[in-house]
């Protein structure tokens, strides 16, 4: 379980996170929506300790980010940043190895190889393994990276922006694999999505954010109305059910 | 259980093969000089052979191995841990102050004491790499140009302000002593600092996937529970005194830790448990091939190693630049 309590961060006088209270379960696809600013990836951030709050606690299944040994912390909860273009050049293999960093401290035994192994066939990288990140297109390498943190091997995992720089079809092939690592590995996927419709056909829960606080969560089907897309978004938005998904239809 | 060999990843043969043929231009190195010395004569047990052998040209080829294997490595490690191919000790006033260093000792201490021009140059490298590193974190336009460029305009700071001071203090030409790679005064006795520099590298080995993990940014790090800082600042003590035992020892040895981490990296790819013993391998290969180039071109002088480094890394860098740019992470 992850327990975020009154969180508060300020870049200068923006005060990025005001106060922000929220318990995410175990289990199950969790989708983070809000509009642009409105504190969202500052949140994952803070979350998987990459920024330190300036008040307020996160704990992760009882271990307070802010105090728990990093390794530690890297075997339970992993994060994908939204800019994942590295300098460094590797292959796909290379990088899904370093996801085994944090339990084999870069020593790989047969059991870890296995593992990479099948992060790369779940990601259907097979055949782009030994090539190096450098020479894939956008969405080659978002899987490369998303199969990494599959490869941690963690409990919780968090995305920003998963679906960035992916075109329809990418992104609906990533939001499945995403639905099926929560479901055939029992991982927590929380991530921050941009479009509604994804978050509502792929999650089982929504949190919605705004000016940076948390102003609704709930169920897919409890968020998806448009009263509460309305205020999210100060947009009017028509919801309407189609193939058993509710869809939010705003474009024009 | 490799099962998946991969293209262009370094294969235990391509290392063994380098390593012979390093071996074999070693060997040969040995019988490059003024000194009459040949196989036969050193077999036959010609008297003063042995001598030669165990006073000069060994210690040489040591110190030159020894010095090419440390300053290529000494650049791979500063290039990921600034993240920043044209980031290496000698375009970031490592070497320049390492030289101010052992201007101070020998200002202060006078010029025998080589432990405490050691000690000096060590401690001005530390200083001024870890100055550069706080510049770095202050630059918020931080251009894969722009960097270095800073690099090297504080190394030129560093630069005239050890001109100044020698000038003033009568110790121009020592200085070319320290700016100017030379393995010409190498004798038994005057480059054993050298296998500190050997050493630290090898413990560099021991960090190799902290170090490529740190290359991957800080983000990357924190995930993977990697103390980032712990892993640059461990690296720029080791880039620091490498550089400064080299400098104290034959002087300052250009375009190597440019050029070598370079060209292997992207040959192999910047995964240092493979680029690292490559690169180790390479940098001591250019440095021998310079060396020699330098003691048979106008024979019986000598080019200085610099010299020849100068000519042929630059070169190499133009190569470089024009061929891999791209992949480089230049437009």
């Amino acid at each position: 379980m992850i327990e975020i309590k009154d969180v508060t961060k300020r870049y200068g006088e923006t005060v990025v996170l005001d106060g922000v209270s929220l318990t995410i379960a175990p289990g199950g696809v969790t989708s983070v929506i809000g509009a642009n600013g409105a504190g969202k990836s500052t949140l994952l951030s803070v979350v998987s300790r990459l920024v330190p709050a300036d008040g307020g606690t996160v704990t992760v299944d009882g271990m307070d980010v802010a105090t728990t040994p990093g390794d530690r912390l890297a075997r339970r909860l992993a994060v994908l940043r939204q800019d994942n273009h590295l300098s460094v050049r590797l292959t796909v293999r290379e990088l899904v190895a370093f996801g085994r960093f944090p339990h084999s401290g870069g020593r790989l035994t047969a059991a870890d190889r296995d593992l990479v192994e099948e992060a790369i066939d779940y990601f259907e990288l097979g055949d782009l393994a030994d090539r190096h990140l450098d020479q894939l297109s956008g969405g080659q390498r978002q899987r490369a990276h998303v199969a990494m943190v599959l490869c941690q091997d963690t409990d919780y995992v968090l995305l920003d922006e998963p679906l960035n720089n992916l075109d329809m079809r990418h992104s609906v092939q990533m939001m499945r694999r995403l639905r099926r690592m929560a479901d055939d590995y029992g991982k927590t996927v929380v991530m921050v999505v941009h479009d509604v419709n994804f978050a509502s056909c792929h999650s089982d829960t929504i949190v919605a954010m705004k000016d940076g606080s948390v102003v609704a969560q709930g169920t897919t089907a409890e968020m998806m109305t448009p009263e509460v897309l309305n205020a999210v978004y100060d947009l009017d938005i028509d919801v309407h059910e189609i193939g058993g998904h509710r869809i939010g239809v705003y474009f024009s | 259980m490799n099962r998946h060999p991969s293209p262009g990843r370094l294969r235990a043969w391509h290392l063994a093969a380098g390593a012979v043929l390093l071996a074999v231009l070693a060997a040969g190195s040995l019988f490059v000089g003024v000194g009459d010395l040949t196989p036969a004569g050193l077999l036959g047990g010609r008297p003063g052979d042995m001598r030669l052998l165990v006073e000069s040209r060994l210690p040489r080829l040591l110190a030159v191995l020894l010095a090419g294997t440390a300053t290529s490595v000494a650049g791979l490690v500063m290039m990921h841990i600034t993240g920043n191919r044209f980031v290496s000790p000698s375009t970031t006033g490592t070497g320049e102050s390492a030289a101010f260093g052992v201007l101070l000792a020998t200002l202060f201490a006078g010029g025998e004491a080589v432990l405490v021009k050691m000690v000096m140059a060590v401690g001005c490298a530390l200083l001024g790499t870890f100055f550069f590193v706080w510049i770095l974190r202050r630059l918020t336009f931080r251009d894969m140009i722009l960097v270095p460029l800073v690099g090297i305009m504080f190394g030129g700071v560093i630069g005239a302000a050890t001109t100044f001071f020698a000038y003033r203090a009568d110790l121009l030409q020592s200085l070319g002593a320290w700016t100017a790679g030379d393995f010409s005064g190498v004798l038994r006795g005057r480059y054993e600092l050298l296998w500190i520099a050997g050493a630290v590298t090898a413990l560099g080995y021991l960090y190799a996937d902290r170090f490529t993990v740190a290359g991957m940014g800080r983000g990357f790090a924190v995930n993977l529970g990697v103390r980032y800082d712990r892993v640059v600042n461990t690296g720029l003590v080791l880039v620091a005194v490498i550089t400064a035992v080299v400098v104290v020892t034959v002087g300052q040895i250009p375009f190597v830790s440019l050029v070598v981490p370079n060209l292997v990296t992207l040959a192999l790819g910047d995964n240092l448990r493979h680029a690292l013993p490559a690169t180790a391998l390479a940098g001591a290969l250019l440095v021998l091939l310079c060396d020699v180039a330098g003691r048979l071109v106008r024979f019986p002088y000598e080019i200085p190693v610099s010299t020849v480094v100068g000519v042929v890394g630059s070169v190499l860098f133009l190569a470089l630049l024009l061929r891999g740019g791209r992949r480089m992470g230049l437009r």
